[in-house]
């Protein structure tokens, strides 16, 4: 019939080896899968490392007048916190599930540039040392600082050399830079490996949507990824060569910065959030028994949404005071985007409708991703409105927002997917009880936190102060804060240990344990260096269901 | 997969695969997408200058500095065109031809870096410009100087493929891979096009 079931390899029996061996196997591979994994496997400790300095912070702002951690120090975990999370955890993560999926999904046998997937991994992975390294040697000459203490998105002036002494800026900079030459590397790679190298027959309108989105997030990363590796040369050239780009004293402009930094900073978020809907365009129609709900409109809202995010980036500037015409426009534009991104809510929503859903892990996760992104998305087309955002700018409503946007909406799938895709990877399923431990400790943790996080923003709490008199009305509400972290540290710990106890003795999980519609459940789990032995050939969005269902096959149809 | 493996009946056949299943050349669009990367980059820098255009606080300016580089940009873009005639001849199965046209590429890129390197010679020791002079200075020196750099990249690349016609390596069926570079070089080409429109025609 079709080549998909035919000459699938079995798994050899595992072989003894030693490690040293093992070692040299993976720090050499050029194998998507592999470094897939390795993307995924540095997230998570990048993610562990920077959960730590957040739990460190909220101690300190547990309760008022607070002296666990000084000033300085306080400094240093919000910049790191941020820096990490986003280079070294949203992207990596994208790349992680982009590297291993996209091949199986779409019937290749790896990247188009296997060597250069290799490189843009060690460069990322080396970017986020550097950065690390500036604890141990940051101090540079001057004995000046350790970290960065710059804040994630390092505002000049306070990046000069006069007002940031030593290197720890140096460290913020070149880490960043070296770590995103890998990510646009990558994203080229990706991006040429979905457009040149799709099995016969699946064309652009039988492609899986995670596909898709991979495709238009990787373009949209080669499009604002090298502005900020620009900004930052620049910001190089100031502290190295006495350049005058964000030198107010000499002409500079402190705005242009925030203006390179955000046309790089808000498409960026775009990019963290794109993997998460990939995830849930995979999880939601499985879990529910029906074919995806309105195919062509999330291609084209995916499209939209990568076209509007790149003229929405001042809207992080509204307080600089743009003149009214641009306040004008970019509060249009960033209420503009919440249509393409409707659009996806409701076509998940009317995959489930009628649907036979199946609370499994990752369709749990995609359900709660559902609730905490319209959220997430609510309070965000708030902060489009000017006033509003004038009132509350840089303040804990602001950090509430978008850690729903990239806990609830990103994390949230991130869990899905790992919880879908664990058993591919690893031939072995989670565990569905302690995942339900995890789910319902992580959740309700970090809905207390974040929820409870917009009052004292409301309040009028500024972000990134390191202690608050008592008094103002606070007090409670960040101690609730404070203790939903310790919640979602318990849940995590649940999550970690389901991971390392299934790894040795999770239940076996056969080639296609969710009855699945896309390619790479059509292999073995995990699947062989080669993936396929036969290059497949698709006929519908569904190959596997066509292969599974001849009677009534979707090709049919479609 | 057992479950796939396991349908018997099969009442109507699938559609035959398609019978020529024609992808673009990953080489192509890898180029293709570096040069959108590239072109991200140049942009940033080209804005910067657009916006401190007369923002320096003393000079020298522009206006003061700067000549027009007529030979410089002549001899750039005219190895746009060699290198097109140096692929042709490759297409055709002709490895002299080839390096008759690639080792003029080589040389009008070099005479143009050579020519830069006058010119900066003169603004560096003839007016005391450099990058921590002024405004102007930090501009010029950063979209100008990254331009060259790309010249050079290039140019090592192109060096590095006449060492492999020079040596007999180079064949007919490698005109598709040097044609790739050559996109490479045109692009390189182009963003001179739009420096030399920004800092040499609006900037002064």
């Amino acid at each position: 019939m079709t080549v998909l079931d035919e000459g699938i390899a079995r798994p050899r029996p595992a072989e003894r080896v030693s490690a040293w061996v093992t070692v040299h196997d993976w720090a050499t591979t050029v194998d998507h899968k592999k470094l897939g994994v390795m993307y995924i496997s540095s997230a998570l400790v990048f993610f562990l490392i920077a959960g730590l300095e957040a739990s460190l912070m909220r101690i300190q702002l547990a309760v008022p007048n607070n002296d666990f951690l000084p000033p300085t120090t306080f400094n240093r975990l919000f910049t790191m916190h941020g820096t990490t999370m986003v280079f070294l955890v949203g992207m990596p993560m994208f790349f992680g599930f982009a590297n291993y999926l996209t091949p199986l999904m779409i019937g290749a046998r790896d990247l188009a540039f296997p060597r250069l997937n290799s490189f843009g991994f060690w460069l990322f992975l080396f970017g986020g040392l550097l950065l690390y390294f500036s604890f141990l040697g940051g101090a540079g000459l001057y004995g000046a600082g350790t970290a960065p203490d710059v804040g994630w998105f390092a505002y000049s002036p306070l990046t000069g050399r006069a007002f940031s002494r030593g290197n720890s800026t140096d460290y913020w900079i070149l880490g960043i830079l070296v770590s995103g030459l890998g990510s646009t590397a990558t994203a080229l790679n990706i991006a040429t490996t979905i457009i040149t190298m799709r099995c016969p027959g699946m064309t652009w309108g039988k492609m899986p949507l995670f596909v898709w989105l991979m495709l238009v997030n990787c373009l949209l990363t080669l499009i604002i990824l090298t502005p900020l590796t620009a900004a930052q040369v620049m910001l190089l050239f100031d502290r190295f060569l006495g350049a005058h780009f964000f030198d107010t004293q000499a002409g500079g402009s402190a705005v242009l910065w925030q203006h390179f930094f955000w046309f790089f900073g808000h498409p960026e978020v775009y990019v963290l959030i794109l993997p998460a809907f990939a995830i849930a365009n995979e999880i939601v129609p499985v879990f529910s028994r029906k074919p995806l709900f309105g195919y062509p409109f999330m291609v084209g809202a995916t499209v939209m949404i990568g076209f509007i995010s790149m003229s929405v980036w001042a809207h992080h500037m509204f307080v600089v005071g743009l003149s009214a015409a641009a306040n004008t426009f970019f509060t249009a534009s960033t209420m503009a985007i919440a249509v393409p991104t409707g659009i996806k809510i409701f076509n998940w929503l009317g995959t489930m409708y009628g649907g036979k859903i199946r609370f499994k892990m990752p369709m749990l996760w995609c359900t709660a991703f559902l609730f905490s992104f319209v959220i997430a998305g609510l309070t965000g087309v708030m902060l489009a409105v000017v006033p509003w955002d004038w009132q509350l700018s840089d303040s804990y409503f602001v950090v509430a927002h978008f850690h729903f946007v990239l806990i609830g909406g990103l994390l949230f799938n991130i869990f899905a997917a790992i919880y879908y895709w664990f058993p591919k990877v690893t031939g072995r399923m989670l565990d569905e009880k302690l995942g339900r431990l995890h789910f319902w400790i992580f959740t309700i943790g970090f809905y207390l936190t974040f929820t409870t996080m917009h009052f004292p923003g409301l309040l009028g709490m500024p972000r990134r102060i390191y202690t608050y008199e008592a008094g103002r009305g606070w007090d409670t509400l960040n101690l609730i804060t404070t203790l939903g972290v310790a919640v979602q540290a318990i849940g995590l710990l649940f999550f970690l240990w389901n991971v390392g106890r299934s790894l040795l003795r999770g239940d076996p999980a056969g080639d296609d344990p969710w009855d699945a519609w896309t390619l790479e459940w059509s292999t073995t789990s995990p699947p062989p260096d080669y993936n396929f032995e036969t290059v497949p050939v698709v006929h519908s969005r569904r190959p596997l269901w066509d292969l599974k269902h001849p009677e009534d096959p979707d090709w049919k149809y479609e | 997969m057992s479950a796939a493996s396991g349908s018997i009946a099969a009442p109507s056949a699938p559609p035959p695969a398609p019978a020529s299943w024609n992808l673009p050349d990953k080489g192509r669009v890898g180029m293709a997408c570096l040069i959108l990367t590239e072109s991200s980059f140049f942009a940033i820098f080209v804005v910067a200058y657009l916006f401190y255009i007369g923002k320096s606080l003393h000079g020298p300016y522009p206006a003061e500095v700067l000549d027009l580089p007529i030979l410089s940009s002549i001899c750039l873009l005219s190895s746009s065109v060699t290198i097109v005639f140096a692929i042709r001849a490759l297409r055709a199965g002709s490895t002299a031809g080839f390096v008759a046209w690639w080792l003029p590429t080589i040389l009008l890129g070099l005479a143009f870096l050579i020519l830069t390197g006058v010119e900066w010679y003169g603004l560096i020791v003839g007016h005391g410009l450099w990058v921590d002079t002024n405004l102007f200075g930090t501009t010029f020196y950063s979209l100008v100087g990254f331009h060259a750099f790309h010249v050079f990249v290039g140019l090592s690349l192109l060096t590095l493929v006449l060492v492999f016609g020079l040596t007999g390596h180079l064949r007919a069926e490698h005109a598709e891979r040097t044609e790739v570079l050559s996109w490479y070089w045109h692009f390189v080409d182009t963003v001179w096009i739009v420096v030399f429109t920004v800092v040499y025609v609006v900037g002064r």
